[in-house]
C-alpha cells in the first residue's frame, strides 16, 4: 500500500504551543547542567512557559477548528482552553516550589524540565482527534508525572508513592489499550470522528462489544481522574508525592483526563450517550460519596486534599453526564475555577512546612489566625471556595454545573451533589475553624517567598474576580467551546 | 502450506476430523521419539563414573567462590537503560534509511530532530556522570 507524506509545514502551526514547551524542556536539561543556582532554571521555565502561552493566545482567534496531521490532530477552542488551563497550573506549580523543593532537599533541574514535559503531554491530550495520539500525549504526562512522584529519592513515601502511581497507571494505560483495540476492530479506524461514523454505517451502536470498548476506555479515563471505584491510588500518592507535585497532579493530569473523557465521549460515541451517562451516574454518584465522607476522618491535610479533589471529579463529572455541550462549558469552567482554589490551598500547605516541621496535621493549622492572620485568611478563602461558598467562585462553579444537570433532566442528581456538597462543608469549615476559634499549640513560622507571594496573590484573586463578576470566566468558556 | 499426509476418509455427515491437523500431529510423534530416543541411547552407551568435580558449573574452570547472589553496582541498570534507549534510536534509523527516498527531504528533517533531541540526552547523561565507572 501506498502511503502519502501528507504532512507539510503548515501542520506546524498548531503545535507551535507544544515543539515550543518541549523546546523549554530540553534548554532547562543543558541549563541545568551549566547553572548551580535551581532558581535560574526555574525562571528561565516560567519565562519560556509564559512564551508557549503567547503561542497558544495568538492560535486562540481561530474561529474554526484547526486540523493537523491528517486529522490527527485539532486545534479548537475546547483544546485552547484546556491548554490555558495547563499553562496556569505549570506556572502557579513553579511559583509554589521553588523554595519547597530546596526545604526537602529535592530541588533538581529535572524538576522543572519534568513539569515542562507532562505538561505536553497534557496539551498533546487535550488537542487529540485520534485514540493513538491520545495515547501517545497519555504516557508523556503519565511517565513524567511517575518520576516527579517519586523525586524525594531519600524518602520511602516517595518512592512508595511512585511505585503504586506507576502500577496502577500501568494497568490504566493496559485498560485503555485494550478499549482502543476493540473499538479499533469494530470500526477499523483510530480516528474519533471516524468512528463516530463507523459506528452510524456498520450499525453497531448498541453492540455488546462496542460497549464493551467504551467501558474500558471510560475505566482508563476514571483512573486518571480518580473517580470511585478507581480511585485507591490517589490518596496515597497525594500524600506520598512533594506537596506542589501533589497540587500539579491534582489539577494537570485530572484536567487532561475530563479533557480527552469529553472528546471521546462527545465526538467518538454521541450516538451512545444513554449508554454512556448510565455508566457514568453511578460512577459520579460514588465518587461525589466516597471523597466527601472518606474525607472527614483525615488528619492529614494532603491526604484531606486529595479525598476533597476525588469529590469535586464527581462534581465535574455531572457535566459531562449531562450531554450537552452546555454541560461541557460548566465542567471546563468548573475546571478552571478547580485550578485556582486548589492550587491556592496547596500553596498554604507549602508554607507551613519548614526545616523539621512536616506541617501536615490538621491540629498544625490551630491558632494559625492569632500568629498569620494574612495567610489564614487567604486558607479560609480558599476553604470556602472548596466548598462552595458564595461569594467565592467555587459557588459559581457548582452552580453551573447543578444547573446544567437540571437543564439535561437529571434533577435527582443535583440534589444528590448538594447534600454530598453539605457533607464536605464540614471537614473544609473545620480547618477554618481550628485557625480561628482554637488556641495554638505550638509556635508555626511560615516559609515565604516572593514567588510564593504571587501565587497567592494570583489565586485568591481569581477566585474573588471569578466568584463577584462570574461572566468574565463564563463568558470566556463560552466562546472557546460554543464558539 | 505444506500437507505431508492427507488422507481421504469416509466420515459419516456431521462428524469432523481435523484430517489436517495429521501432519501436525505426525510431527509432535516423531519430535517425541527422536528426542526419547536420543536419552535412551545415550543411556545405553556412555560409560557412568560420576565424581564430585563433574558437579560443578565449570568442570574446567576455575572453582566457585562464594554465592552466586551477591550485591552488584546499581551502574550497570543505568548502562543498560541508556543501552536500549539507544537500541531503539537505531531500530528507527533503519526503516528510515529504507524509505529515505519515499520520505524526502521532510523525513530527513525530522530524523535529525530526533536525533538532535536525543543528542541533547546524550550530553546530559555524560555531564552527569553516568558514563562515569568509578
Amino acid at each position: 500500500m501506498e502511503m502519502e507524506t501528507t504532512i507539510s509545514l503548515l501542520d506546524i502551526r498548531p503545535i507551535i504551543p507544544e515543539l515550543t514547551l518541549i523546546c523549554v524542556g530540553l534548554i532547562l536539561i543543558l541549563l541545568d547542567l551549566i547553572v548551580k543556582k535551581k532558581e535560574i532554571v526555574a525562571v528561565v521555565g516560567i519565562a519560556g512557559t509564559l512564551v508557549a502561552l503567547f503561542g497558544t493566545y495568538k492560535l486562540y482567534g481561530f474561529y474554526e477548528p484547526q486540523v493537523a496531521f491528517g486529522g490527527m490532530f485539532v486545534l479548537d477552542g475546547y483544546a485552547n482552553f484546556f491548554k490555558l488551563i495547563f499553562f496556569l497550573n505549570i506556572i502557579l506549580t513553579i511559583c509554589i516550589s521553588m523554595k519547597y523543593m530546596k526545604i526537602e532537599k529535592a530541588s533538581f533541574g529535572e524538576y522543572y524540565s519534568l513539569l515542562m514535559f507532562s505538561t505536553t503531554g497534557m496539551m498533546i491530550m487535550a488537542s487529540a482527534a485520534d485514540l493513538i495520539v491520545l495515547y501517545l500525549g497519555l504516557e508523556l504526562m503519565a511517565l513524567s508525572t511517575y518520576i516527579l512522584v517519586g523525586l524525594m529519592r531519600k524518602k520511602p513515601r516517595s518512592n512508595e508513592a511512585a511505585i503504586k502511581y506507576f502500577f496502577l497507571g500501568a494497568f490504566s494505560s493496559a485498560f485503555l489499550l485494550y478499549g482502543i483495540s476493540l473499538t479499533y476492530g469494530l470500526t477499523g479506524t483510530t480516528s474519533l470522528s471516524g468512528i463516530a461514523e463507523s459506528l452510524n454505517a456498520l450499525n453497531i451502536i448498541g453492540s455488546p462489544i462496542t460497549y464493551l470498548g467504551l467501558i474500558f476506555m471510560i475505566v482508563a479515563f476514571g483512573f486518571k481522574i480518580a473517580l470511585v471505584p478507581f480511585h485507591m491510588w490517589a490518596p496515597d500518592v497525594y500524600e506520598g508525592a512533594p506537596t506542589s507535585i501533589t497540587a500539579f497532579m491534582s489539577v494537570g493530569p485530572k484536567a487532561a483526563g475530563f479533557a480527552v473523557l469529553g472528546r471521546v465521549l462527545f465526538d467518538a460515541f454521541p450516538a451512545m450517550q444513554g449508554q454512556w451517562a448510565s455508566i457514568l451516574i453511578p460512577m459520579a454518584v460514588l465518587t461525589m460519596a466516597a471523597g466527601s465522607i472518606i474525607a472527614l476522618a483525615q488528619t492529614n491535610i494532603k491526604r484531606m486534599l486529595a479525598y476533597s479533589s476525588i469529590a469535586h471529579a464527581g462534581y465535574m463529572l455531572l457535566g459531562i453526564i449531562a450531554g450537552t455541550h452546555e454541560g461541557l462549558t460548566s465542567m471546563v469552567n468548573y475546571l478552571m475555577i478547580y485550578l485556582f482554589m486548589n492550587i491556592g490551598a496547596f500553596a498554604i500547605v507549602i508554607m507551613l512546612r519548614r526545616e523539621g516541621f512536616q506541617g501536615e496535621d490538621l491540629e498544625d493549622y490551630m491558632g494559625l489566625s492569632k500568629s498569620h492572620p494574612l495567610a489564614s485568611f487567604l486558607m479560609l478563602i480558599f476553604m470556602f471556595s472548596l466548598a462552595g461558598i458564595p461569594p467565592t467562585a467555587g459557588f459559581i462553579g457548582k452552580f453551573y454545573v447543578f444547573m446544567e444537570v437540571i437543564n439535561a433532566g437529571y434533577v435527582y442528581l443535583a440534589i444528590i451533589a448538594v447534600v454530598f456538597s453539605v457533607i464536605s462543608a464540614f471537614f473544609y469549615l473545620r480547618i477554618v475553624m481550628y485557625m480561628y476559634m482554637k488556641d495554638p499549640k505550638q509556635e508555626v513560622t511560615l516559609t515565604t517567598s516572593p514567588t510564593m507571594s504571587i501565587a497567592l496573590a494570583i489565586t485568591a484573586m481569581m477566585i474573588l474576580i471569578f466568584g463577584i463578576f462570574p461572566s468574565i470566566l463564563l463568558n470566556l468558556v463560552r466562546y472557546s467551546i460554543l464558539g | 502450506m505444506h500437507v505431508v499426509f492427507v488422507y481421504k476418509t469416509t466420515t459419516m455427515p456431521g462428524t469432523y476430523i481435523p484430517s489436517d491437523y495429521l501432519s501436525v500431529a505426525v510431527i509432535i510423534i516423531f519430535a517425541a521419539l527422536i528426542g526419547l530416543g536420543a536419552i535412551a541411547a545415550g543411556l545405553l552407551v556412555r560409560p557412568r563414573r560420576p565424581y564430585a568435580r563433574k558437579l560443578m558449573p565449570y568442570e574446567s574452570g576455575n572453582p566457585p567462590v562464594g554465592e552466586p547472589r551477591y550485591r552488584f553496582s546499581v551502574k550497570f541498570y543505568i548502562v543498560a537503560m541508556l543501552f536500549v534507549v539507544f537500541d531503539v534510536e537505531a531500530v528507527f534509523l533503519y526503516p528510515w534509511a529504507v524509505a529515505y527516498d519515499k520520505l524526502g527531504i521532510f523525513g530527513f528533517v525530522e530524523m535529525m530532530l530526533f536525533i538532535f533531541i536525543l543528542l541533547i540526552g546524550y550530553i546530559y547523561v555524560w555531564k552527569k556522570g553516568a558514563f562515569n565507572w568509578e
